[in-house]
C-alpha cells in the first residue's frame, strides 16, 4: 500500500477550524498557537481526517474542539497514555498532543517521560505559561522561584523544571522551542516537527494574559528580539544580535560564551549541530540574560519509535503463522472423554 | 537418543505387582502438598493435576504461596502448599480438609497440620526435620518423634536421603541432586493414587531439553519414588487409593486456570467481534498472568502493551477503543483503583472498554497472593459522578472463558466499559475444561459508521434507539471528524454543554443505557434446590463451589434449601428482586465483610444475611453448612 501516492487534495487554515466558539481570555497567547497550527497544516500535506489531537486538562488542552480534525479531550496528565493507544491501535494516525506546564509535566510529568522515552511517533504541543491557567493562577513546576500566586502568596521556593532539558533527559529525540507570538517560525517548526519520526517535543512559550502577564517579554518584546533571541539554524554559526555576537565554545572550561563577532568573522563560533546532545543542553540550560533564550530544533537526531518497531515485531512474528483459534483452545495436554457407558 | 530413565510401562490404577498394599476405594481425596517455597511444590502440584486429569477424574486445586519470591529457608512465612481435590463424583472446591498432607519440612508440618482431617496421613521428610529447622519453624520438640501426632497416620521417612541415592549416578552437586527432592514425592503420590508417569517424564524432558542430566536425574528421581511405594516393606499408614473416573460430558477437555481461561475468553471475543485486541496492563499479583498469557498470542491479532503504571494501562486502552479496537485492561485492587478516574472518562465518552479485576486481599496491599471478594463496592460505585457501569463476575477458572465473552460483547454492543471480576482463587486454581466447539458462540461483529450524513453534520453521540449505545467512528474516517472528551457533552454533538437540562439528560441517559442492559441478560436462575422456600444462600464469584457442596449436603440432609449465583452484578437479573422474595431467609456467604448483601438489600428491600470470611483462604463447605443448619433452626 501506499499511502504518499494518493492525491491530498489542498487545504486552507479554514478547513482546519471548527464551528466552535473559542473561549480563551481575550488576548492569550493561545489564540496565536491555534493560528499558527492551522496556517501550518495545509503545508503538510495531510488530511483532516487522518489528523488526530488529543489533549489533556488546562485552558490549553481545550484546542481540539477547535481542530476540525478528530479530537480527544482527555483527562488531567493522561493525554501521553491516550496518544500512546491510539497510535499503536492505527499507527496511520497523524497523532498530536496539546499540553500545558501543569498537565504535561506535574500530573503527567511521568507519562511524558514514558511517551517520549518510548518515542512513539507523534508531535508534542507543550504550551508553556508558567502557570496553572485553569484553575485560576497558582504556580506551576516551570514557575520561577518567587512567583506569587494564590498557593506562594509570598513567593515560591521551587526550582522550576525546563521542559527542553526533560524532554532530552528522558531520551527525547527531536527537541525544539518556539513562541505563541512567533507567526513565521513556529509553523517552520511545527513542519519540520511533523517530518520527524518519532517523538516531536516543542515548548511553545505562552502568555497567559490574565495570570502571568509578561513573563517573557524579556525576550519575547519585538524591539529588543535581535538581542536576547538566539535562532538556531542547523549547519550555520550561532549568531545573534543582527550579526553582531555570537556563542562560542571554550574549549578549557568546556561552557558556552556570548562574544562579539567582528567585522562579520565567525570563524571562532560554534555551528549547530542538530544532533550534538551535550551543545544542546548547553543551549538550553543558558540563564537569561547573560545569554540569549535559544529557539528553534535544539536537538534532531532521529531513532526508530516504539510504534514502528512494534509493527516490525508483529509482522515477523506472524509472518507465515496461521493463527488457529481451534488449536490454542485446545493447546497443552488435553484428552478425550468418550460417549460410553460407564463414563 | 537413549533415555538413560526408562519408565516402564503401566497400566492406570492400582498397581498389581510389588509387595501387596491395602487398596482403598474412594469417590474423592483431598491431598496438600507442602513444602518450603524453594522446593517446587507449585510445580509439583501441577504436574499430579495433569495426571490427575489425564487419568479421568474430575477436580479442583488450590495454590497458596507466599507473596515473597524467596522467603528465608524453612520459615513458617515460607511455606507453599499446593491442595487438589480430586474423584469420581461432581468436584467443586479444592477441598475442605486435606486427607493427605505431605510436608517436605517443620514449617510445612506446623502451617498446614491444622487444615488436616482427624485421622489424615501425614507423610513427612525426616531429612529436614533437624534441629535447626525445628527451631525455625518454632518447634520445641520433635513433632514427629514427641507423639503430639497421635491424632493422625503418620509416615515418616527420609524423603532426602532417598532422593540423593536414586540421582547419585548423575554426579550431582548436593544441593542440585535435593532439588529432585519434589520429582522424588511426585511419583510416590503417582504410585498412591494409581497416577501414570508418562506424561511428567514428557514434561520433565521438554523443561530439561538443554540438560540431559538434569532431565535424567529428575525422572529417575521420579521413578524411584513410585518404586518406594511398590516395594518398600512399610507396613500401616502406606496405602494405594483407587478413584474410579468422573462422570462427565462427552467431549475433549483439558485443564485450566482462570487467569488463562480470561486469556482465552478475550481472544474468543475478539475473534466474535471481528476486532483486533489492544490489551494495557502493568505488573501486580495475581493479574500479571493474563498479561503474561496474551503475550504470547500475537498472530490472534493481539497487541499487549505494559505501560508505566495503571493509569497509562487503562489510557492506553481508551485510546486504542476509540482507534477501533477492542480493548482491555486489567489489574488488581490497588491499580484498579488508580484506573478510577479514567474509568469515568471511558463512562464519559462511551468507549467500549473490558477491565479485568483479579481481586486480591485488601485494602492497600493488603494480601497480594491470598483470595478476596472485597472489590465488589468499587466495582459498581468506585467512580467519581454518576458513572455507571455493567460488573460481571466469573464463578470457576472454566467460567472465565464464557465471562469474557460476555464482557466483550456487553462492552461492545451498549458502547461501555464493562468491569469483569474475578479473584486470586480463580486465577490461579485450575479445573478441567471441555474445550467448547469453536463455532458454539453466536458472533458479535462490532460496526462502525462510516457513511457522512447529508447535511454533513456528524454528531458522535447519535444512539441506538433500543440499546442506547452511541455510534462507533474510527479516526481516520473521511467526514465524520468529531471531537470528544470527559468534560459534559451535549446531547447529540458532544461539544462541550454545561447547560443544566442537558446534563441532567446526559446524566439520565448514562443510567437507563446500563439499567437497561438488565433486558439483555439472562434471568436469574436457581442453580439447586427450589425456587422458593425457606431458604436461599445467595453468592457470587468464587464462593460458587464451595456454596453449592454445601446446600447439596445440606438437601441430602432433607433440609429445604437452594442455591442461587449471580453472574451479572449489574445491572442485577431483572427477575431477582422477584426471586429472592419467593424464600423466607436470604443468606449471603462473602469472602468481605457483607458487599453484595448491602446491594440486594439496597436493590429489593429483603432482609439478606451476610455471612463473612476475611482470613485470605476460601470458604470451607463445612463452614457454609454450618451457616445454613444454624439459620433453619432459628
Ligand atoms: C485530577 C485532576 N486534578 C486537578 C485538576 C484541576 N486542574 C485542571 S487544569 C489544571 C492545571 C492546568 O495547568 P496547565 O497544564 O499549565 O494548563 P493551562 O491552563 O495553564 O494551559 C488543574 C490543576 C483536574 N482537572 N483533574
Ligand atoms: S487563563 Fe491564561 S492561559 Fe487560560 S485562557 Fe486565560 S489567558 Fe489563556
Ligand atoms: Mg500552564
Amino acid at each position: 500500500m501506499n499511502e504518499i501516492s494518493k492525491v491530498i487534495p489542498a487545504t486552507k487554515p479554514d478547513d482546519w477550524a471548527t464551528d466552535q466558539e473559542v473561549r480563551w481570555c481575550p488576548g492569550c497567547g493561545d489564540y496565536a498557537i491555534l493560528k499558527a497550527v492551522q496556517r501550518a497544516l495545509p503545508e503538510l500535506g495531510v488530511e483532516p481526517h487522518n489528523t488526530v489531537f488529543i489533549s489533556g486538562i488546562g485552558c490549553s488542552s481545550r484546542f481540539p474542539y477547535y481542530m476540525e480534525t478528530y479530537g480527544f479531550h482527555t483527562i488531567h496528565g493522561r493525554a501521553p497514555t491516550i496518544a500512546t493507544g491510539v497510535k499503536l491501535a492505527n499507527p496511520k494516525l497523524d497523532v498530536w498532543l496539546v499540553t500545558g506546564d501543569g498537565d504535561g509535566l506535574s500530573i503527567g510529568g511521568n507519562h511524558m517521560l514514558h511517551l517520549v522515552r518510548r518515542n512513539i511517533d507523534c508531535q508534542v504541543l507543550l504550551f508553556n505559561n508558567e502557570i496553572y491557567g485553569l484553575t485560576k493562577g497558582q504556580y506551576s513546576p516551570t514557575s520561577r522561584p518567587g512567583t506569587r500566586s494564590p498557593t506562594s502568596p509570598t513567593g515560591s521556593l521551587e526550582q522550576p523544571v525546563k521542559p527542553c532539558a526533560f524532554a532530552i533527559g528522558a531520551g527525547g529525540r527531536f527537541v525544539a522551542r518556539t513562541i505563541d507570538t512567533a507567526q513565521k517560525h513556529m509553523p517552520e517548526i511545527l513542519k519540520r516537527a511533523h517530518a520527524h519520526k518519532g517523538t516531536s517535543f516543542i515548548e511553545i512559550y505562552q502568555n497567559c494574559v490574565v495570570y502571568n502577564d509578561g513573563v517573557f517579554d524579556a525576550f519575547t518584546e519585538k524591539k529588543s528580539a535581535p538581542q536576547t533571541q538566539i535562532l538556531l539554524e542547523h549547519g550555520k554559526p550561532m549568531l545573534f544580535a543582527n550579526g553582531t555576537r555570537g556563542l562560542k565554545l571554550n574549549r578549557e572550561t568546556l561552557r558556552l560564551e556570548v562574544v562579539d563577532v567582528v567585522e562579520g568573522d565567525a570563524s571562532q563560533l560554534i555551528v549547530h549541530d542538530e544532533t550534538n546532545k551535550a551543545v544542546a543542553n548547553m543551549l538550553i540550560d543558558m540563564p537569561f540574560g547573560e545569554f540569549p533564550v535559544a529557539l528553534g530544533v535544539i536537538y534532531c537526531d532521529p531513532a526508530s519509535s516504539f510504534d514502528e518497531a512494534m509493527q516490525a515485531q508483529e509482522q515477523q512474528l506472524t509472518a507465515g503463522k496461521s493463527a488457529d483459534f481451534a488449536a490454542l483452545l485446545r493447546r497443552g495436554q488435553s484428552w478425550e472423554v468418550k460417549a460410553e457407558a460407564g463414563r | 537418543m537413549a533415555t538413560a530413565a526408562k519408565v516402564p510401562d503401566e497400566p492406570h490404577g492400582p498397581s498389581s505387582g510389588g509387595t501387596s498394599h491395602e487398596v482403598v476405594h474412594r469417590d474423592s481425596v483431598v491431598v496438600r502438598f507442602a513444602g518450603d517455597s524453594g522446593d517446587g511444590m507449585q510445580l509439583t502440584g501441577g504436574q499430579f493435576t495433569l495426571s490427575t486429569a489425564l487419568a479421568g477424574n474430575d477436580l479442583a486445586t488450590f495454590p497458596d504461596f507466599p507473596a515473597e519470591i524467596r522467603a528465608p529457608q524453612g520459615t513458617l512465612f515460607g511455606v507453599s502448599a499446593f491442595q487438589i481435590n480430586f474423584g469420581s463424583t461432581r468436584i467443586e472446591t479444592a477441598g475442605d480438609q486435606p486427607d493427605v498432607l505431605i510436608a517436605m519440612n517443620p514449617a510445612a508440618l506446623k502451617t498446614n497440620l491444622p487444615a488436616l482431617r482427624q485421622g489424615g496421613l501425614i507423610i513427612a521428610d525426616t531429612g529436614e526435620f533437624s534441629e535447626r529447622n525445628l527451631k525455625k519453624a518454632r518447634y520445641e520438640a520433635n513433632p514427629l518423634e514427641d507423639g503430639s501426632l497421635s491424632a493422625w497416620q503418620l509416615l515418616a521417612f527420609d524423603i532426602s536421603k532417598q532422593t540423593l541415592e536414586s540421582v547419585k549416578p548423575f554426579g550431582l552437586g548436593n544441593k542440585d541432586a535435593l532439588r529432585c527432592k519434589n520429582m522424588w514425592t511426585l511419583g510416590l503420590a503417582l504410585w498412591m493414587f494409581g497416577r501414570p508417569r508418562g506424561p511428567i517424564v514428557e514434561w520433565l524432558s521438554a523443561k530439561f531439553a538443554k540438560s540431559e542430566v538434569l532431565r535424567d536425574a529428575n525422572i529417575a528421581a521420579l521413578n524411584a519414588g513410585h518404586a518406594f511405594g511398590e516395594t518398600a516393606e512399610l507396613a500401616g499408614p502406606l496405602k494405594q487409593f483407587s478413584l474410579a473416573a468422573a462422570e462427565v460430558e462427552p467431549g475433549l477437555y483439558r485443564t485450566i486456570s482462570g487467569a488463562d481461561a480470561i486469556a482465552l475468553g478475550l481472544v474468543a471475543g475478539a475473534k466474535l467481534s471481528g476486532l483486533p485486541m489492544f490489551f494495557g496492563g502493568y505488573p501486580i499479583t495475581p493479574a500479571s498472568a493474563i498479561l503474561h498469557a496474551l503475550a504470547r498470542l500475537r498472530e490472534f491479532d493481539v497487541t499487549t502493551f505494559q505501560a508505566e503504571d495503571e493509569i497509562a494501562a487503562i489510557g492506553a486502552a481508551i485510546g486504542a477503543a476509540w482507534a477501533g479496537s477492542l480493548a482491555v485492561t486489567s489489574s488488581s485492587g490497588p491499580g484498579i483503583a488508580l484506573k478510577g478516574e479514567a474509568m469515568g472518562l471511558a463512562v464519559m465518552t462511551e468507549l467500549p472498554l473490558v477491565i479485568v479485576n483479579s481481586q486480591r486481599g485488601g485494602p492497600s496491599t493488603g494480601l497480594p497472593t491470598k483470595t478476596e471478594q472485597s472489590d465488589l463496592y468499587q466495582a459498581v460505585y468506585g467512580r467519581n459522578g454518576d458513572a455507571p457501569m455493567p460488573v460481571i463476575a466469573a464463578r470457576s477458572p472454566a467460567d472465565c472463558f464464557e465471562v469474557a465473552i460476555e464482557a466483550c460483547r456487553l462492552a461492545l454492543k451498549y458502547m461501555s466499559p464493562v468491569m469483569l471480576l474475578t479473584d486470586g482463587y480463580i486465577a490461579n486454581a485450575a479445573e478441567p475444561w471441555r474445550v467448547p466447539d469453536d463455532g458454539s458462540f453466536t458472533p458479535f461483529p462490532a460496526k462502525f459508521r462510516e457513511d457522512v450524513p447529508e447535511d454533513g453534520r456528524f454528531n458522535p453521540f447519535t444512539r441506538d434507539p433500543e440499546t442506547l449505545g452511541r455510534q462507533w467512528v474510527k479516526p481516520g474516517t473521511p467526514g465524520l471528524m468529531h471531537r470528544i472528551g470527559g468534560i459534559e457533552k451535549g446531547f447529540a454533538s458532544g461539544n462541550i454543554d454545561y447547560s443544566p437540562e442537558n446534563h441532567q439528560k446526559m446524566t439520565d441517559t448514562r443510567k437507563a443505557k446500563i439499567d437497561g442492559i438488565a433486558r439483555d441478560i439472562p434471568a436469574q436462575a436457581v442453580e439447586v434446590g427450589n425456587d422458593h422456600g425457606p431458604l436461599v444462600v445467595v453468592g457470587w464469584g468464587s464462593t460458587y463451589g464451595p456454596i453449592r457442596q454445601a446446600v447439596e449436603l445440606a438437601r441430602s440432609k432433607g433440609h429445604d434449601v437452594a442455591h442461587v449465583h449471580i453472574r451479572h452484578i449489574w445491572p442485577l437479573p431483572a427477575n431477582l428482586g422477584e426471586l429472592l422474595k419467593r424464600y423466607q431467609r436470604v443468606l449471603v456467604p462473602e469472602m468481605n465483610t457483607g458487599q453484595l448483601k448491602t446491594l440486594l438489600r439496597d436493590q429489593y428491600l429483603v432482609d439478606a444475611q451476610p455471612l463473612n470470611k476475611v482470613s485470605g483462604q476460601p470458604f470451607r463447605i463445612a463452614e457454609i453448612e454450618a451457616a445454613i443448619e444454624g439459620m433453619l433452626a432459628q
